[in-house]
């Protein structure tokens, strides 16, 4: 046997105890004088099972979880190394009904290889999406693309190909490639795992990007909250250019380079991005002009969000229509949505758009894992709307969510079981968008502070009706008064609020049986 | 683990200026490599940067202020970022955030009377799947409830 174990380095398996794990796995080793290789892989994405321990054995690898360091004894005595019986004793991962159920893509290799390894990448199929873009010619690479109907994951859904013609027949000099990893939605995720789990896929997307465009250089702006994520992709753009995927011998000569955020939500929208990687405050700039005609410092650049780079990598290696077969009305291909929040099986779940979100919350998920039933789940992150159950028979599909007042955004579904109290989370959307706004436009930096008096108001019984009309019309100046989505869409989460579940508005706010009568 | 800052020192400042000198838009490089250095971006600093990258004072400022991660005094000797947002908020995040200032006897963006930890909070850490989660020094944590984070906060060094 390899004698490989595999323990993820996911952060997610890092903050509950995955390092302690690995630890106590290479002293028992030791002490049984067994050769084993510790690999730290990313994570599979079922949180519930972290630390995820996996070994290979002649059936393939088994999987053990979720393990704690004080458990490693007892599983290596009942045989861990060799697949050995016993309580945590999970069988092969890929046969779990969460990961049987998927259709990962994007998502393909995340949790299975050695992140770091080029070897591993290349073993599974990696570096064949730029090859396939080189032979196809850069004008080849853009009708891919627009044929795969690939749309922005960041949460815009904007045609990818679009953008990039944009860009490519914005004529010669310099050009750029941004990919987005500002990813400040809370209940999302998939960013960070694919960076720590996969980030070789996503350089060999921005290349591609680069080829199709004409952009010699591309930047990752990743937020200060994802350390690991940094250091994962750093080490990663050091190895793809040593070993030729990018750098200035590569088939398509392309310089990467890793930037952090400095703690600021609003440098998740592509323009305030900008700003920041130019070294200023991320503000956000009033579109036209757009990126892709004067981007960073003033060129042509495309911004792209991780996933939608990633996606373009394997949509080129496995075929543009394969990916356009999968999916649901406009919305093709896959989504990789997270289950958040409180939720049983919280995780990863990459699928074909078209799940309704009560299969996702219910059946998938679990329901809460405080046993009580789920009442509101906000789906798109801090400015998405809060759904409540009678809205759960909704797809997974950007316009189906536009069509009932809610977006899909990056795809995080962030559940709440029946305490929740959703006046209070309505004033939580205005007091994040005070927080975060960036101060250029007046309706978001003004209307979220004067968003939270109303609802303290209302809450308090002040002149309940006159405060939600005035709520209600605050709302509307933001929503199309604001330069960008952080104060055009904080109205979601607090209208959706007041329209599924008014009672919570009252002085004293109901329980959930008195608003079911 | 406490992190340990040198003091500052304008030759260091002016070394880690120019070690970053040749990067498009050097800024906030410059400024998380200051921090990392000195723990906070000092005042005195301010000038010395802008002068080096040809900027206005007013315009490095601008930029220190606006970002929540850049500090203007120390922190404490240790860091404790709790998430504040929605998914922690659904798995009980509220309730630990209580407790946690209670048990530290410091609100959420204040630092304990002996310097020892600094509170802070946070949005969002990407383990919205596991939460309420938090980061001490850099480290994640998550599945957290009162007695654990008590725990982790007991075996610091003070």
């Amino acid at each position: 046997m390899s004698g490989r174990v595999f323990v993820p380095g996911d952060a997610a398996a890092v903050a509950v105890g995955a390092d302690a794990v690995a630890a106590a796995l290479c002293a028992e080793a030791a002490r049984l004088g067994r050769a084993v290789e510790i690999v730290r892989n990313g994570s599979r994405g079922a949180f519930a099972l972290e630390t995820l321990v996996e070994v290979e054995t002649a059936e393939g690898r088994i999987g053990y979880g979720p393990v704690e360091a004080a458990d490693v004894t007892g599983l290596v005595a009942a045989g861990l190394f060799d697949g050995g019986e016993h309580p945590k004793r999970l069988g092969r991962p890929e046969a779990l009904p969460f990961f049987a159920r998927q259709t990962r893509l994007t998502f393909a290799r995340c949790g299975i290889i050695d992140p770091q390894s080029m070897a591993d990448y290349r073993a599974r199929g990696g570096g064949k999406g730029l090859e396939r873009a080189l032979s196809l010619g850069r004008a080849g690479v853009v009708d891919a693309i627009a044929r795969s109907g690939l749309r922005g994951r960041g949460g815009a859904g904007f045609p990818a190909a679009i953008k990039w013609k944009t860009v490519a027949d914005a004529g010669d000099g310099p050009k750029y490639v941004v990919a987005n990893a500002d990813e400040g939605d809370s209940g999302t995720f998939a960013d960070r795992m694919l960076m720590e789990g996969d980030p070789f896929l996503l350089i060999e997307g921005m290349a591609i990007a680069g080829f199709a465009v004409g952009a010699a250089k591309g930047f990752v702006y990743i937020r200060s909250e994802y350390p690991h994520a940094v250091a994962a992709m750093r080490r990663a753009a050091e190895t793809a250019a040593r070993e030729g995927l990018i750098g200035p011998d590569a088939p398509h000569p392309f310089d990467l380079e890793i930037r952090v955020g400095a703690g600021a939500y609003v440098c998740g929208e592509e323009t305030a991005l900008l700003d920041s990687l130019e070294g200023r405050r991320g503000q956000v700039r009033p579109k036209p002009p757009l990126p892709a005609h004067k981007g960073l410092f003033g060129r042509p650049t495309v911004v792209n969000n991780v996933l939608t780079l990633a996606a373009a990598a394997h949509i080129l290696a496995d075929g543009a229509e394969a990916y356009a077969a999968l999916g649901h009305g406009r919305s093709r291909g896959t989504m990789p949505i997270q289950l958040a929040g409180n939720i049983t099986n919280g995780g990863l779940f990459e699928a074909p758009f078209g799940l309704t979100l009560g299969e996702l919350v219910d059946d998938i998920g679990g329901g809460p894992f405080t046993g009580k039933p789920a009442r509101a789940v906000q789906v798109g992150g801090p400015l998405g709307a809060y759904f409540p159950r009678s809205l759960f028979d909704t797809p997974f599909d950007y316009e189906a969510f536009a069509a009932r007042d809610g977006l899909i955004g990056h795809g995080g579904v962030v559940v709440f079981d029946e305490t929740v109290d959703m006046a209070r989370q309505a004033r939580f959307a205005l007091e994040f968008c005070a927080i975060e706004s960036c101060g250029k436009c007046t309706p978001c930096r003004l209307g979220a502070v004067r968003g939270v008096e109303t609802i303290d108001a209302i809450r308090a019984g002040r002149e309940r009706q006159a405060n939600l009309t005035l709520l209600a019309d605050l709302c509307e100046t933001l929503k199309f008064g604001s330069l960008c989505a952080l104060g055009g869409f904080t109205p979601y989460p607090v209208m959706s609020a007041v329209k599924h579940f008014p009672g919570d508005f009252d002085a004293t706010p109901k329980t959930p049986a008195e608003e079911a009568s | 683990m406490a992190q340990i800052f040198q003091p500052f020192d304008p030759d260091r400042l002016v070394q880690i200026v120019s070690a970053h000198a040749d990067l498009e838009g050097p800024l906030l490089p410059v400024l998380h490599a200051v921090q990392a250095s000195f723990g906070f971006v000092p005042g005195e600093a301010v000038p010395i940067i802008a002068g080096a990258l040809n900027l206005t004072r007013a315009e490095v400022h601008g930029v220190v202020s606006f970002y929540h991660d850049f500090r203007s005094e120390p922190a404490g000797a240790h860091v404790l970022r709790l998430c504040r947002a929605e998914a922690c908020q659904a798995a009980g995040g509220d309730a630990l955030a209580g407790h946690v200032e209670r048990s530290l006897g410091v609100a959420i963006g204040g630092t304990t009377a002996d310097g020892a930890v600094t509170l802070e909070a946070v949005y969002c850490l990407g383990l919205c799947a596991s939460g309420p989660a938090a980061m001490l020094d850099g480290q994640p944590l998550a599945r957290l409830d009162p007695d654990r984070l008590d725990a982790v906060i007991d075996g610091l060094a003070r």
